[in-house]
């Protein structure tokens, strides 16, 4: 609107500007740079640890280390037990922490009632994440192994590696939960559906890639964790193969510890060997979930 | 408004002194008027005025929103709205939202799934092809059943959106700015749609589109600041309204 007294308005603009573009731009370089050569850290130092771990172990791995039990002699050592444990402790881990987690998390995003509680309930579980590997391998030495006489089991230390990856799960399922349009749920509750039809129908499969995602990467980090095995007293040497859940283990971290704290060269470098194996492992798993999302976004078009 | 609480008992959807918060903030004020079956009601009024929020008491769609509350009467064919199950309220009152939000799945289950849900024994295919016949969306996408909803242009996902509010065989339809996320062309084609639906459905539609309310709309509710300022004929509320407000608004002098 015009205003109808002009000599009222007030100056519009007074043009007292000082631009300092070099000095801009020269700061806009700086940080170019800083942030440049925190990238080339990261990969250098992880360069440097992967080469220096090929190299040691590189001429150790063939079949014989993969199919062969440990051994006393580093030429027959393989890491047989060790493998078949790691794939035993995701399996079952994966089978108890997955549907409670993620039942847990639908809970709390689509049925729990917001308020104190459930901030409490919240902040717990970001807590629970964040609590050093080595205290849930004490709860489990207590709880598991002597409270419900487990003994030194796989099923023990996959309990125990359920309640560690569990904060994790349940966060990432929420997130991913979270993330599904409020459109979806008010579209869905518009149409008459219960809130059960609305989670199945529409929310867990869109959410589906999300939760995969959080699932692999726990299960990463569980198959990668020494610490809470080692307070459950996993053992070092074993030389079979586990034929039920109550039969004591191995993993591969363990394994590696093992050969890692053993003063003869050759065992330095089986342990680089099992490493390099272990870091495979762990990258086919990161690479699934990264395909999996990729893959379920690309026909999603939100 | 001055008339008392309505006693209409042909009206299809009625509200009578309903208040309504969102925590602390009283967004609605005692809101009282009815919408006759067969008719499409519009719904104006600047933003936060409350005309959606009212909208979506009819369907108790602001129950997903923690925190909120209201009190008065909301009846349905002259039952309350209160104590009904929101699950039944819901298959017959229909609601299509302001952005397109289709279910990220084929084109036909879409529509297929709100009649699953709400135990359909009929002939499914027949039923979809009902359903995006009245929406005026068949003869696009007729070939094209299992393709995926988010293919579909703007304002064809917004058709779909009806076909889908629609397979439910509700009774009454609420509309919430359905075509403020369309071009004129896509509008165009929706308000034919809506006029066509109106033999069949009752319709509340919220709009802030002054031209479109005039032309799809029987009757026309004007809203501010919580509460219904004026509610009549549409011809009446755009050519000789009676309160100041009302014409401010519809004339452009405000909001």
């Amino acid at each position: 609107m015009v205003d109808a007294t002009p000599k009222a308005r007030t100056e519009v603009r007074d043009r007292n500007f000082d631009p300092r573009l070099p000095q801009r731009r020269r700061k806009a370089l700086i940080v170019r740079g800083l942030f440049f050569m925190a990238t080339v850290f990261g990969l250098l130092v992880l360069m440097v640890l992967m080469i220096d771990v090929v190299a040691k172990g590189f001429s150790w791995l063939d079949w014989g280390f993969v199919s062969n039990f440990p051994s006393r002699n580093p030429e027959e050592a393989g890491i047989k037990s060790a493998i078949v444990g790691s794939l035993w402790m995701m399996g079952l881990t994966a089978l108890f922490a997955v549907p409670v987690s993620v039942g847990a998390a639908v809970y709390l995003t689509e049925y729990a009632n917001r308020g104190w509680f459930y901030n409490l309930i919240q902040l717990n579980i970001a807590n629970l994440a964040g609590v050093p590997s080595v205290l849930y391998g004490i709860l489990g030495l207590g709880l598991f192994v002597r409270f419900m006489a487990l003994e030194r089991s796989i099923l023990a230390g996959a309990l125990t590696m359920t309640l560690l990856i569990m904060p994790i799960l349940i966060i990432s399922a929420q997130e991913a939960l979270k993330a599904v349009p409020q459109g979806i749920r008010e579209s869905a509750y518009a149409l008459g559906a219960t809130r059960s039809q609305v989670i199945w129908s529409h929310l867990l499969p869109i959410a589906a890639p999300g939760i995969m995602t959080g699932i692999i990467l726990s299960l990463s980090r569980a198959v990668g964790e020494t610490a809470p095995l080692i307070m459950i007293g996993a053992l070092t040497f074993i030389a079979f193969l586990p034929e039920s859940v109550m039969d004591p283990f191995t993993v591969l971290p363990i394994q590696i510890f093992n050969w890692t704290s053993r003063p003869q060269a050759d065992f330095q470098e089986i342990a680089a060997a099992a490493i390099v194996i272990l870091m495979i492992f762990l990258f086919l798993m990161n690479l699934s979930a990264i395909s999996l999302r990729n893959h379920f976004e690309r026909n999603r078009p939100y | 408004m001055e008339t008392p609480p309505d006693t209409d008992v042909s009206a299809k959807l009625a509200a009578r002194d309903l208040h309504f918060w969102y925590g602390t903030t009283h967004a609605l004020k005692g809101i009282s008027l009815s919408m006759k079956p067969n008719l499409v009601t519009a719904f104006i009024g600047p933003s936060g005025c409350g005309k959606s929020t009212l909208l979506r008491c009819f369907n108790r769609m602001n129950e997903l929103i923690p925190d909120t509350q209201w009190e008065g009467d909301l009846l349905l064919d002259g039952e309350d709205i209160r104590s009904a199950d929101p699950i039944m309220l819901r298959r017959r009152v229909g609601m299509v939202f302001q952005k397109p939000n289709p279910f990220p799945k084929s084109i036909e289950e879409n529509i297929a799934w709100g009649a699953r849900i709400n135990g359909y024994k009929g002939n499914m295919p027949e039923l979809v092809e009902r359903c995006l016949r009245q929406a005026a969306l068949w003869d696009e996408v007729k070939d094209r059943l299992k393709d995926n909803a988010y293919e579909l242009s703007g304002g064809q996902q917004q058709r779909l959106c009806i076909a889908r509010a629609l397979a439910a065989e509700p009774d009454v339809l609420l509309m919430d700015e359905p075509a403020s996320a369309l071009d004129p062309l896509a509008t165009g084609k929706l308000e034919e749609t809506i006029i066509e639906l109106k033999d069949a459905y009752t319709i509340v539609i919220v709009t802030h589109n002054m031209q479109q309310a005039s032309r799809i709309s029987d009757e026309t509710a004007f809203f501010y600041l919580g509460e219904l300022v004026e509610f009549d004929d549409t011809e009446v509320i755009f050519t000789r309204p009676e309160n100041k407000r009302t014409e401010d608004y519809i004339t452009g002098r405000f909001g």
